[in-house]
């Protein structure tokens, strides 16, 4: 790996924009930034049409009055909130979530969390801060993950084993995993966030925890202090990520080879066969990544060792060496990574590389379109269920489908 | 604080980004955090601009608050002045950056540049987009227009010439507005100096002062600048909106005679097909249709007098959210007999369409979700927009051609005059049974009839939806008597809304125990239609 370090003006959202998946994961939980304008501005145009879906998330808008005194601001808040539960009883937890405004004012929302607990009881008030200032894109789930690990029930040091999968993944995918370790012998199988805030997996000296998301640094720290072991892996994206990861947690629970290839050969069968009806489409291709989510790496690795890409610049806005060990090691030798940003010099080296693929945020994918590049939007890989041998295709299919479209257009 | 979901309009600065890429030749320094380049997407994603906003923004992030955020900012702006090479550059914060309270005006006055560098005052915690934007557009027209003098005197024989106003990135409807109305000014004779912002450089607000006058398109974002103008260089600028066809001609009058022109060539031209397709008899059954208009003022308020005047629609509810406007939205709306809902709150704008049990909502993305909830027919009339109101085909809201877009826009999500009368007809027929809705509204038809049916008994959206749900709504009202409401479910559900209301609100105000046969027909009599 070949790494250069950037700095100058950042293309990225800012940690709030993790509510618009997370609040689809836990049913039960509501997030309320406690921010300005902007943030709702953010989340509305970032959330798109699913804000009118089933809201649980709004903006306690700051405003003059606010700012004239901070004690005012906190009674402000306990009255929003006070309000928005009183209206939502449906709801068991609340994430207040911190935004750049509510930081530089230095608003205490983990003593605000506090005190809404104990009035709100039994909802659960939680606090963690998606701040562009502190968080980048998906470190915004980081932070609300890593805000629940201190929550979450106490397993037992006696009780055998067990596996905890850390990191929002789509329903379907969780359940294809369970499945898959169950057939391996491993059944006690959590995940987090759970999908109801009353049904969080306890954590303790025997959990054994496998990150499925590239991105979650003080989430593991968190519960590494609790006294859990994260397991080394890759991540589960691609059949030979995927084997990897699902491997890590073999081992750890002394399933054999048979049992492992059994539990495997059905669906690493399935994802090469879908793999291949790509590879045509994608071998030799030369991709660029802009730094956006984290994921880079990993998607890299998946698209140079499994679809025989080229690699041209994979930018990642952070690059944590010791949960992307094993990515590092299968990228191809000398592959440039990129972490951090300066954008428009940035954009002048894919320009001057003029890749076949970029895959970059949506303020940039139009005007490198219009300069005749291909472009795969990268939102969508946080959206859409990627991970596991029965969604390798479907990954693939995300970069395919820019270039078979290009190609199929005659005007 | 105030509790927000959906908001009508963006922080302030949002507003100066659609001014500065509206032009060509401007570039923005925004201090502002890590995060907030958000705002790109608006433009190359709903206008589908094929080029990056021509915003630099700082990106700074907690590290740097330690460090020296001004000299980041002045490393900005340098940096962005070196590679763009603008003709002017403005420069300013957003919210977070306001709170941090470095001085951009100051700090890019320090690089002395060899360009004009235009500071901005938004603040954000007060004022919102479209007031962005005005006051964007005035700061630049003020810095830029040069020294305030009289205009030396037109030419014999030159054509009358003027500026068009307002249009703006982002703008609903404006880059096919602005060719509706460059069209109508070329018939009148009158020549076009300056469009600004959309496509203007600095050197062009620079030949503002060489025009006759203006015409302003869109208050709310030009008003402020054509005041400076009429105040600086005696540029009268006009104050209709040419939103519908008797807008347009009072707009193509008052054209002629800021011009001193002849309007008739223009008047008793072919015009707009509106009047005949309304005066048609396939027209005849949107007599007295009840229609709730919400959007900015502008829009609002055009629309809801074309709607009154020129299709016979009667106007149940007029609001915006533009405060700015509130004055005139008031005054039209007293027009229709109404008051006027001024509010950037959507649960307020749900409740007041829930109480007006309109048969039509015209407004902006919110009200079309608003009304799709409710399963009332609704059109978009005004920003804010989803990327399908930046549409590829020619389609203007403004001028003749525009009001034809409008009587279109506004009949076809109303069921067809045959199809209601079948509806009529046929109200026991599996097909044309009431609960089936316009048949073009495909999957809605079951949350057509859900709302009104079964208000209180289905718990579903309660749940699903309290956030939305206003209690105020919600009226404690006598029972009814069983062969009422069967009578009830006989009245076509688009108006048994308010049927229903009707009666309950008649049967409260007499303190009726219960609501018979009679009560129904009772109200009826005595609210008429």
């Amino acid at each position: 790996m070949d790494l250069h370090q950037e700095h100058g003006q950042r293309a990225v959202f800012c940690g709030l924009t993790g509510i618009v998946w997370l609040h689809r994961k836990i049913q039960d939980a509501f997030f309320l930034v406690v921010g300005s304008r902007t943030c709702a501005h953010l989340i509305q145009s970032a959330a798109g049409v699913m804000i009118f879906a089933e809201p649980r998330f709004a903006t306690a808008i700051i405003d003059e009055r606010d700012l004239a005194g901070i004690a005012d601001a906190n009674e402000e808040l306990d009255r929003v909130v006070t309000r928005l539960i009183e209206r939502r009883p449906d709801i068991k937890l609340l994430f207040l979530v911190g935004s750049c405004p509510s930081e530089v004012i230095k608003l205490d929302l983990s003593r605000a969390a506090q005190r809404l607990s104990r009035h709100l009881a039994p909802v659960r008030v939680l606090n963690y801060s998606g701040s562009g200032i502190e968080t980048t894109f998906t470190q915004g789930e980081d932070a609300c993950l890593a805000a629940l690990v201190p929550e979450l029930p106490r397993s037992s040091s006696e009780a055998e084993p067990s596996l905890l999968i850390v990191g929002a993944l789509a329903d379907v995918v969780e359940d294809q995993f369970v499945r898959m370790f169950s057939a391996m012998g491993i059944t006690d199988v959590r995940f987090l966030p759970a999908r109801r805030a009353g049904a969080m997996p306890a954590v303790g000296r025997n959990t054994r925890y496998l990150l499925a998301q590239p991105f979650l640094a003080d989430t593991a720290r968190a519960l590494d202090e609790r006294g859990a072991h994260r397991l080394a892996a890759p991540f589960p994206l691609g059949a030979e990520g995927t084997t990897g990861w699902l491997q890590a947690a073999a081992e750890a629970f002394g399933v054999t080879d048979e049992s492992f290839a059994a539990a495997t050969a059905a669906g690493r069968a399935r994802a090469q066969t879908a793999l291949a009806a790509h590879r045509v489409s994608l071998t030799g291709k030369r991709v660029f990544f802009f730094p956006d989510s984290q994921l880079e790496v990993p998607l890299a690795r998946f698209l140079a060792r499994e679809l025989g890409a080229e690699l041209v610049e994979v930018g990642t806005p952070y690059l944590h060496r010791a949960h992307l060990a094993a990515e590092i090691e299968m990228l191809p030798a000398g592959t440039r990574v990129t972490e951090g940003q300066s954008l428009d010099d940035q954009m002048d080296r894919c320009r001057a590389t003029r890749p076949d693929l970029t895959v970059c945020g949506l303020g940039l994918a139009n005007p490198l379109e219009a300069e005749g590049l291909s472009t795969k939007w990268s939102i969508e890989l946080l959206f859409t269920p990627v991970q596991g041998y029965e969604q390798a295709g479907d990954l693939a299919e995300l970069f395919a489908r820019p270039l078979r479209r290009r190609a199929l257009l005659e005007v | 604080m105030q509790l927000t979901l959906w908001t009508y309009e963006g922080p302030p600065h949002i507003g100066a980004m659609r001014i500065a890429t509206a032009m060509t030749g401007l570039h923005y320094v925004l201090h502002a955090p890590q995060g907030d380049t958000y705002a790109d997407l608006l433009f190359t994603m709903i206008e589908r601009r094929d080029a990056r906003p021509p915003v630099t923004y700082t990106t700074f992030r907690a590290q740097d608050l330690g460090r020296d955020t001004a000299e980041l900012f002045k490393t900005s702006v340098a940096a962005a002045y070196a590679r763009f090479q603008p003709q002017a550059m403005i420069v300013g914060a957003s919210c977070t950056a306001e709170l941090i309270q470095d001085d951009p005006g100051g700090l890019a006055k320090a690089l002395n540049l060899p360009i004009p560098v235009i500071p901005l005052e938004l603040p954000a915690y007060q004022k919102k987009e479209n007031w962005g934007a005005s006051e964007t557009f005035y700061r630049l027209v003020r810095a830029l227009a040069g020294a305030p003098g009289p205009r030396p005197a037109r030419e014999p024989g030159r054509h009358p010439l003027c500026n068009i106003l307002g249009p703006t990135a982002l703008g609903f409807r404006h880059r096919d507005d602005l060719i509706e109305i460059r069209r109508l000014l070329d018939t009148l004779g009158v020549d076009v100096n300056v469009v600004a912002p959309l496509g203007a450089s600095p050197a062009d607000l620079g030949r503002l002062k060489d025009a006759d006058f203006n015409v302003v398109l869109y208050p709310e974002t030009a008003r402020s600048a054509a005041e400076y103008l009429k105040k600086s260089f005696g540029q009268p600028f006009t104050r209709e909106v040419p939103l519908g066809v008797g807008a347009t001609r009072r707009f193509v009058a008052e054209i002629a005679g800021l011009a001193g022109l002849d309007p008739a060539p223009l008047l008793e031209g072919p015009g707009s097909r509106l009047p005949w397709y309304s005066r048609s008899v396939d027209s005849t059954y949107l007599t007295g249709k009840r229609v709730f208009v919400f959007g900015d003022a502008t829009h609002a308020i055009g629309i809801a007098r074309m709607a009154a005047r020129e299709l016979g629609f009667t106007v149940v509810g007029l609001g915006t959210y533009s405060r700015e406007f509130a004055r005139e939205v008031r005054a039209e709306a007293a027009e229709h007999g109404i008051e006027a809902l001024i509010t950037d709150d959507y649960l307020d704008v749900e409740a007041a369409i829930r109480a007006a049990a309109p048969e039509l909502v015209l407004g902006t993305q919110m009200e079309r979700h608003v009304a799709k909830r409710l399963g009332i027919p609704c059109a978009v009339i005004s920003a804010p927009i989803h990327v399908q109101d930046f549409p590829a085909r020619y389609a203007p809201q403004m001028g003749f051609e525009g009001s034809n877009v409008l009587f279109d826009t506004l009949v076809h999500p109303l069921m067809m005059g045959l199809e209601e009368h079948l509806l009529g007809m046929f109200r026991e027929d599996p097909e044309f049974h009431d609960g089936v809705g316009p048949s073009h509204l495909g999957g809605n038809a079951l949350a057509v009839s859900a709302p009104q049916e079964s208000e209180a008994a289905d718990p579903a959206p309660a749940a699903t939806a309290a956030i939305l749900l206003d209690e105020d709504v919600v009226i404690t009202a006598a029972p009814w008597a069983p062969e009422a409401e069967k009578e009830l479910k006989k009245i076509p559900f688009f108006v048994r809304g308010k049927a229903r209301s009707n009666t309950e609100k008649f049967a409260r105000e007499r303190r009726l125990p219960l609501i018979t046969l009679e009560t129904l027909y009772d109200a009826k009599a005595h609210y008429g239609r």
